[in-house]
């Protein structure tokens, strides 16, 4: 393949024909925001975040879906662009709950985080605001859409599962939302609680529903293992704060298996030194042991997996 | 390869025998049957039946002349042809009796007439060429619209159609015909005024054995109608634009993507592919030349956003209609993954002429860099609404004043609405501008599809701002970030404003939006959804001014900053105001001056529309 | 064959209508606007047996039928109207015909009389603007309107 020579910022780079612009600007270290884009996984393009300057061009062009040329001329962060950025973080924030104090993913969000780097508040436009009511159905998945950006990246971890697709678009415009088979709660829908969308979310509006309230995103390590409850393998983060264990998360969604329900409760389960052998339940009165579904009330959720993969 | 013209010769003889009897045409367009020409239809109808009458009753399309419809035409073998309009089920039973029966031509009645053999009847009816609505005129596009009868193929041949399309498969390669297009300069009539023939190119070159042709039918543009009136009076033109498109770029298949408010166009679409078919003129080795062309009609589901030509291809492939990002374009990478064209109702319907009378015919008329003739649609506070395509670079003011007849109820033109939501409005000192793609453009308006809305000194251009905001924030597809977050705080800023409670800086954040917008939305529509605002701040900014900072709409519209008053000189103590308020709002003796308590008032305008001595003011 | 085992004629058009496209490029769309003229509008029933036939999620065909205004998942009236607040009908007072067909029916935009006599919709433009204020009902336009002839058209549908 031939090469392109371009510049950056005013460095040359030269990057192979039909590389985005956002790629040849990582290569040399520029910085540039990102919330729909997630290599390999996501048809980009629609959060308009990533826009850059290009001489001689008319508009502003997302940077994720523009490719190279030759002799093209960028700026990442010239006024024309902050202002863009800026504009439309103001526009994000203006339909976003402004609870940082509180969000599970506070430290740890790109809305905040570009916010903080962009000098955006939040109050440049008051007006309305989405009023969903947060989907608290189910033990595993809490998800607030007012908190959602609607980057899509969620939608498209479902999608890349075989007969999942649990989640899509619905409704247009500034009712966009993303829902499921008549929008209802997780719990009446097909999910099975994977959490891939969990994974991808890069602000708080779909989180582990076990982790909440037991640590901020910093106070947290994570350790790496690989699943061992079925041949797949899949890679879990398992999350720990002051060396006690408090959750399982998805380590790579974009990669390789569905990252069950079973997996990550199990792991959950194997790495907690205060775990039993076996699950005991208080049955009238007295311990008895039970199966691992039947203590973790999952029986259900596999009888919904195996019937999918029928 | 098998000649159409022996039986084009039979279908005008037929024509020519057809003349030799009493013809009544009416008007049936979406237009004419909303202003009751069905109802003209029944009547006339059920008396040719019943008195079983030597009278050929037919229907046509629109004819343009939307502000006498119901129009019904006589045709006496023995007479020139006479126009009438504004006519009801008895009238036209009336003109029935004394023109197509007794050759009494019903002056009072009469629009226009079309002389025959340079003769005519009353000479106080206006000639139809001469016409002001007419006079400055050229039909091209719509040549047929209104004079055959949209039904029927035989027609349509008889007029010269299907000639382009069998010339371009007798004597014409891929590249010639492509060559002939851009030769014409013809631009695309739907927006954004691309060069056809270079489109065309793009197509051609790309490499593939399937390839698509799209018409796009989705005509969302509120005002305008010179899409429909095309498919419901001429489809064949459409159609034989396609396969001829099919041709050069080597497509054997083609989708007409008609918006669903339009049954009566995909009636007629699908009547007149299915006549095509039968006339060895669409589908497999059409006229022997062993070019294969499918059309297939897709009805769309209401969403203004499948205009943007890759969220209609989305949209036939039975997805959201959301638009792609580009590149790649859909000359590359359309339909299917395939190399697709797409051009809209207009610019296929003007292909045909093209092709038979050449490319320099075509290009004689128009600007330098807008060639041809374009179809505008006339609304709004007009005298004469209607259907008029003119020569491209004629002045605003010549549509306005000279074909449409200028303002209604003599009041002061202010603006006029240029290419819909994607568009901007133009005040007075412009209307000298030629209306061409890039004047337009340059005032901060577009050709669009030729919407033309015409608004008067009571039309508020706030209001106007907010109204297409609303618009666009309604049908905004919701995929990117500025067009879905940005127009619904654009539409409240205004709705704020038109409320009376303006900010002093509200001006500016529209301004820093628009900005915004224009420049980082996804699609077209995006991108141009902040026109309208722009184009009023533009050239009323002192109305905006006028709300924010003074509370006022001088227009009167925006109720909330009006006051309503009682001339104690003009009233007369009627008492109709006082009836008919619905909150009590007004008092007063009989015979004596009335009040309007201002607390009370909830500005609803009924009291004015009853005064019948001019005294109640708002303001 | 006992006739209580007759399939109920909707279902069996539903049938008839996925045998048809089955296997389509690009089908969803006129099979949604077909199964809405079986139902008049968009039964759940009949979407997860259109998920089932034409291979395509369930949340996608819910993304589809919520992005075009076409599509309804609730029943509607028997009579639609729609009121055009175009641009030349907003000129020319669509605002105060819209107000008065609301008045007379007691229900508002996108919303259905109890007895499913009329639904009202808003819509942006109907193309015939030259005759404007224009409301159509069902397929039928009326134009030049005053909002004094309202209750008169209103009264030709049952």
């Amino acid at each position: 393949m031939s090469n392109v020579t371009l510049t950056i910022n005013g460095r040359q780079v030269t990057v192979p024909a039909g590389t985005t612009v956002l790629e040849a600007a990582e290569k040399i270290g520029a910085f540039i925001p990102t919330f729909c884009y997630e290599k390999d996984l996501t048809a980009p393009g629609a959060c308009r975040i990533c826009v850059v300057e290009i001489e001689g061009w008319r508009n502003l062009p997302a940077s994720c879906v523009t490719a190279v040329a030759d002799g093209m001329v960028v700026h990442t962060e010239s006024p024309a662009v902050v202002e863009a950025r800026k504009t439309i973080l103001e526009l994000l924030v203006a339909n976003h709950p402004l609870d940082c104090m509180t969000c599970e993913k506070s430290g740890n969000c790109k809305l905040q985080d570009y916010a903080y780097r962009y000098g955006v508040t939040g109050t440049a436009f008051a007006g309305e605001k989405h009023a969903y009511r947060p989907d608290d159905s189910n033990p595993y998945i809490y998800r607030d859409l007012n908190k959602c950006i609607l980057c899509g990246k969620c939608v498209a971890a479902c999608n890349a599962v075989q007969e999942r697709s649990v989640i899509n678009f619905a409704y247009r415009g500034f009712n966009t939302k993303i829902a499921t088979f008549l929008d209802t709660d997780l719990k009446d829908s097909e999910c099975v609680y994977c959490n891939r969308c969990v994974a991808v979310c890069p602000v708080g509006a779909i989180v582990d529903k076990t982790m909440m309230g037991k640590g901020r995103t910093w106070e947290l390590e994570k350790k790496q293992v690989t699943c061992t409850f079925c041949a797949a393998g899949c890679a879990f983060d398992v999350n720990y704060k002051n060396g006690k264990v408090v959750g399982v998360t998805a380590a790579n969604a974009a990669a390789g298996r569905p990252l069950c329900l079973k997996g990550r409760l199990g792991v959950n389960l194997l790495y907690n030194p205060d775990c039993p052998e076996k699950p005991l339940i208080k049955k009238d009165g007295e311990f008895t042991e039970v199966s691992w579904e039947e203590a973790l009330g999952i029986a259900q959720l596999l009888e919904k997996i195996n019937a999918l993969t029928k | 390869m098998i000649s159409l013209a022996e039986k084009r010769k039979e279908y005008q003889n037929r024509l020519v025998e057809k003349a030799k009897k009493t013809v009544i045409v009416v008007g049936m367009g979406t237009c004419g049957i909303a202003a009751g020409g069905d109802k003209v239809w029944q009547a006339l109808e059920n008396a040719v039946k019943n008195k079983n009458l030597d009278i050929e009753l037919v229907y046509s399309g629109c004819i343009g002349l939307c502000y006498v419809e119901p129009i019904m035409e006589v045709h006496r073998p023995d007479m020139p042809r006479v126009i009438y309009g504004n006519v009801n089920g008895e009238t036209a039973l009336k003109i029935l009796e004394e023109h197509a029966l007794n050759g009494k031509v019903v002056s009072d009645l009469a629009v226009a007439q079309d002389p025959k053999e340079g003769k005519t009847v009353l000479p106080e009816i206006p000639i139809l060429n001469e016409m002001p609505f007419y006079k400055k005129q050229v039909k091209t596009a719509i040549a047929n619209c209104g004079i055959i009868n949209p039904d029927s193929i035989e027609e349509y041949i008889a007029y010269g159609g299907y000639e382009a399309l069998e010339k371009v498969l007798s004597s014409m390669s891929q590249t010639q015909v492509i060559e002939e297009v851009k030769k014409s300069g013809l631009r695309g009539r739907g927006g954004g005024g691309f060069p056809t023939g270079l489109k065309w190119e793009f197509a051609y070159k790309s490499p593939g054995d399937k390839k698509y042709v799209i018409c796009n039918a989705d005509e969302g543009d509120p005002g305008a109608f010179m899409d429909r009136s095309v498919l419901e009076g001429d489809p064949h033109a459409v159609l034989e634009g396609m396969a001829i498109c099919g041709y050069a770029i080597g497509a054997d298949e083609g989708y007409i993507y008609v918006r669903a408010e339009y049954p009566l166009a995909i009636k007629r679409l699908e009547n007149a592919i299915a006549q095509a078919e039968k006339a060895g003129l669409l589908g497999e080795n059409i006229l022997g030349s062993g070019f294969n062309f499918k059309l297939r009609i897709k009805a769309g589901a209401g969403a203004f956003v499948c205009g943007e030509e890759t969220a209609l291809i989305n949209s036939i492939e039975g997805k959201r209609g959301m638009p792609r990002v580009r590149p790649p374009f859909p000359a590359q990478s359309g339909l299917w993954n395939k190399p697709t064209n797409n051009n809209n109702v207009e610019t296929y319907a003007n292909i045909p002429g093209i092709i038979r009378k050449g490319a320099d015919w075509f290009a004689g008329m128009g600007t330098e860099k807008s060639k041809g003739s374009k179809v505008f649609a006339l609304t709004g506070k007009v005298n004469r609404t209607g259907l008029a395509e003119v020569p491209i670079g004629i002045t605003i003011r010549e549509i306005i004043f000279d074909i449409a007849g200028g303002i209604q109820n003599n009041k002061k033109f202010k603006a006029v609405q240029i290419g819909g939501p994607s568009g901007g409005c133009i005040p007075e000192e412009y209307l000298d501008t030629p209306v061409d793609y890039d004047s337009l453009t340059a005032l901060g308006a577009m050709m669009g599809s030729g919407g033309l809305v015409v608004m008067d000194e009571t039309t508020c251009m706030v209001d106007v701002a907010r109204f297409f905001l609303n618009f666009t924030q309604k049908e905004s597809c919701g995929k990117c970030t500025p067009c879905r977050e940005g127009t619904k705080r654009m539409l409240e800023i205004l709705n704020r404003i038109c409320d009376g409670k303006g900010k002093p800086e509200d001006i500016d954040t529209l301004e820093r939006l628009s900005n915004v917008i224009k420049s980082t939305a996804l699609c077209g529509l995006g991108q141009s959804a902040p026109n309208p605002v722009l184009a009023t701040l533009r050239y009323f900014r002192n109305e905006y001014e006028d709300h924010i900072h003074n509370k006022k709409c001088t227009a009167g519209v925006c109720t909330a900053l009006l006051e309503y008053k009682i001339d104690p000189d003009k009233c007369k103590g009627c008492g109709a105001c006082k009836k008919v308020c619905p909150v009590g709002a007004i008092s007063g003796e009989k015979k004596e001056a009335h009040e309007i308590d201002a607390g009370k008032c909830i500005k609803c305008g009924s009291c004015i529309e009853k005064c019948k001595f001019d005294a109640i003011i708002k303001g | 064959m006992c006739c209580c085992e007759k399939k109920d004629p909707k279902q069996e058009a539903l049938e008839a209508l996925l045998a048809k496209y089955k296997g389509q490029k690009g089908a969803l769309i006129p099979v949604l606007q077909q199964t809405q003229d079986i139902y008049g509008y968009l039964p759940k029933e009949a979407l997860q047996q259109i998920s089932r036939e034409l291979k395509i999620p369930l949340s996608e065909i819910f993304g589809v039928c919520t992005f075009y205004a076409q599509f309804h998942l609730s029943p509607r009236g028997r009579n639609i109207i729609r009121v055009c607040l175009g641009t030349a009908c907003h000129v020319r007072g669509g605002a105060k015909i819209f107000e008065r067909v609301q008045q007379e029916l007691g229900i508002k935009d996108g919303e259905t009389t109890e007895d499913l006599r009329f639904t009202i919709e808003s819509v942006a433009c109907i193309g015939a603007c030259g005759l404007a204020p224009v409301i159509m009902v069902n397929d039928d336009t009326h134009g030049r309107l005053t909002p004094d002839q309202i209750p008169d058209i209103l009264a030709q549908y049952e």
